[in-house]
């Protein structure tokens, strides 16, 4: 009896796709540790989650309903009680704002361990050994568990989604009880962007100090509408004003893990790379030819950016008409 | 009400990161050590704070080797009060978990409103510690904060998420907020201030004082590695930018299946 737990995070009442990229990992070691891939979700209006999570491998789903708000201590309080409960050898959530917030307390609470944002694992014989950046990715390590389970929050769009296929998976009802927590969110402001936030974008479009103003960002964006992007920028652009410092892609701003990342007068500063670097293609738009983000490109095109992007954008349109 | 800032020091950004030969760890040779960026947010608002008369007293605390003090001495600097270090080399290698642990052993007996901290550590990027050490002491905890509201003993904290939403978190103190960029702009050390912190009182702790030690561990690291070099890739400088923009459009979509 060594299953694995993933929490699913939701959308609304939808699954995130970091939670199919975790049930498919999950279906892996299961296989080692000779378990059952077991999930749980806590929102509110759910439904019909056991055939949802069960096509990518979950054999049961734990579902507290009716909890509107995320809160540390409450999502912890329910956690922690379904793990003590089934006794999962390892645990899985997204490295996601929730699961970041969320899995350390939990770990704590349970006085075991964790690996943050990992980006890929292997099984010892039936020991779960994860991969994670450290250094924003100048480095990895690899980390065992000395205390069970093993917990660990999974960068989005890095592990492979397997079989969608799997039959639904039986629901079990969780107590939507978030044992009295001292902070309460009070108010969600909503976001500027209505584009996908740029630690799960599949594409993202990013502009550097070489836009010069913040209007000049309405290229990107036409970019990014035709090819299904975000848009993320430098510090250099963020501190200029140019962007908000929620499009920051970074050292100290966001990692991100993109199959695609155009980046645009970004000159490539080693705190820009230890963001973007483990983009699967990386696109560099530059005037100069001598800018380090030549080095890590796998396309680059020299050139002004106020032409180059355009041109991009309606080829692009041509190509995907 | 007091402020406790935890301060991690942590290599410089711009540190080349080299293995040691066996791949146990980093090469700690010739690394220029500076505060965690993160924790400097977390000090300037505690220093915010007091000067907005909020708070009495900022004391600043770290865990790690001897050359940790130089952190703590920033801080100082910065304007803190007084400094707590948790140094011993029982706690060499301790993971998020000890670490958490001995914090919380020498938070006991320190009367405080407000923990600060950063949202993660630019060294192990682990975004951990924070969260184990509010569950450890039971105390609310508010993760990736960029702005601060007090009142009274009322916390009012806005924590960023995806898609540059805002959560805004109330609790009642004792709290531990997380900081993150945008936060504030953290001030420089004055040149007075610096010969000042010479003079504020460090107090020394031991593994055994704050009852934590590497065999707390919940993790082992196993091995390092270093990532796959990128190769180099297909720069287009030659021609009409037009063609070579279609070039790349072409490559993305056939070769790269990017598109
Ligand atoms: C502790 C610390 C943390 C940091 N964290 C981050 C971080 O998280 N993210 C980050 O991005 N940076 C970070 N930085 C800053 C980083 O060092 C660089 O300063 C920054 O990335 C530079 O941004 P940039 O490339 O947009 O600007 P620049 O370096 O000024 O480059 C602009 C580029 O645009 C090109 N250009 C100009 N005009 C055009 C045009 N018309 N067409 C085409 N190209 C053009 C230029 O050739 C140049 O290469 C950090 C620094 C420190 C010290
Ligand atoms: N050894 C330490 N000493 C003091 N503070 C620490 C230490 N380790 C972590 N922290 C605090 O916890 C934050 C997150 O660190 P981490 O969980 O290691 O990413 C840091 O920004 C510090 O504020």
């Amino acid at each position: 009896m060594s299953n694995v737990l993933v929490f699913a995070e939701l959308r609304g009442a939808e699954p995130k796709k970091v939670s199919f990229e975790m049930l498919s990992a999950a279906k892996q070691i299961a296989a080692a540790t000779g378990g059952q891939v077991i999930a749980a979700a806590i929102g509110d209006g759910l439904s019909g989650l056991g055939a949802k999570l069960g096509a990518y491998g979950a054999t049961k789903v734990f579902v507290a309903n009716g909890v509107a708000k995320y809160s540390t201590e409450g999502f912890a309080h329910i956690l922690a009680g379904l793990i003590k409960q089934e006794n999962p050898a390892v645990v899985l959530l997204g490295a996601t704002a929730q699961g970041k917030d969320l899995a350390p307390r939990l770990a704590a609470k349970l006085g075991v361990g964790l690996a943050s944002d990992i980006v890929g694992f292997r099984m010892d014989g039936n020991k779960f050994v994860a991969k994670r950046p450290v250094f924003a990715g100048k480095a990895f390590t690899e980390v065992t568990f000395l205390a069970a389970p093993a917990i660990a929050t999974v960068r989005p769009n890095v592990l492979p989604i397997g079989e969608t296929n799997g039959a639904a998976a039986a629901e079990a009802v969780l107590a939507a009880d978030l044992g009295g927590p001292k902070a309460q969110i009070i108010e969600i402001v909503a976001g500027v962007s209505k584009r996908l936030d740029l630690t799960e974008a599949d594409r993202i479009v990013s502009g550097g100090r070489g836009i010069k103003d913040k209007t000049n960002f309405k290229i990107l964006e036409e970019l990014a509408d035709v090819i299904g992007a975000s848009v993320g920028a430098s510090r250099a652009a963020v501190d200029a004003g140019y962007a908000d410092v929620s499009m920051q892609v970074g050292q100290t701003g966001k990692t991100v893990n993109p199959t695609l990342y155009v980046a645009c007068g970004i000159s490539g500063a080693i705190q820009h790379l230890a963001g973007m670097r483990t983009s699967k293609v990386i696109v560099a738009i530059n005037k100069d030819p001598e800018a380090p983000i030549f080095q890590v490109a796998d396309y680059g095109i020299i050139g002004d950016l106020f032409e180059a992007v355009p041109l991009m954008t309606a080829e692009a349109k041509k190509l995907l008409a | 009400m007091n402020i406790v800032v935890l301060c991690k020091q942590v290599p410089d950004t711009e540190s080349k990161i080299k293995l040691l030969g066996d791949n146990s760890n980093y090469d700690q040779e010739g690394i220029k050590w500076v505060l965690n960026v993160y924790d400097e947010y977390a000090v300037e608002e505690a220093l915010k704070t007091r000067e907005a008369g909020k708070a009495a007293k900022v004391t600043v605390l770290g865990l790690g080797p001897k050359r940790c003090e130089e952190a703590l001495r920033t801080a100082l600097a910065m304007g803190a009060d007084d400094a707590i270090h948790v140094e011993d080399p029982a706690l060499d290698g301790a993971d998020a978990f000890a670490v958490a642990k001995a914090l919380a052993g020498a938070l006991k007996g320190v009367d405080y409103g407000v923990i600060l901290c950063g949202k993660v550590a630019v060294d192990d990027d682990m975004g951990a510690v924070p969260q184990m050490l509010a569950e450890l002491l039971g105390i609310a905890q508010v993760t990736v904060v960029s702005k601060v509201e007090i009142e009274g003993d009322t916390v009012k904290a806005y924590r960023d998420v995806e898609g540059g939403a805002k959560e805004i978190v109330q609790a009642k103190m004792p709290v531990l907020l997380a900081a993150t960029k945008g936060l504030n702009e953290p001030r420089y050390a004055s040149l007075p201030g610096i010969m000042k912190a010479k003079r504020k009182p460090l107090v020394k702790k031991t593994a055994a004082d704050v009852g934590s030690s590497a065999a707390e561990n919940k993790t082992k690291v196993a091995g390092w590695s270093l990532p796959a070099a990128r190769l180099a890739g297909k720069v287009f400088k030659e021609g009409e930018l037009a063609d070579r923009v279609a070039q790349v459009v072409k490559l993305l979509r056939e070769e790269a299946k990017a598109l």
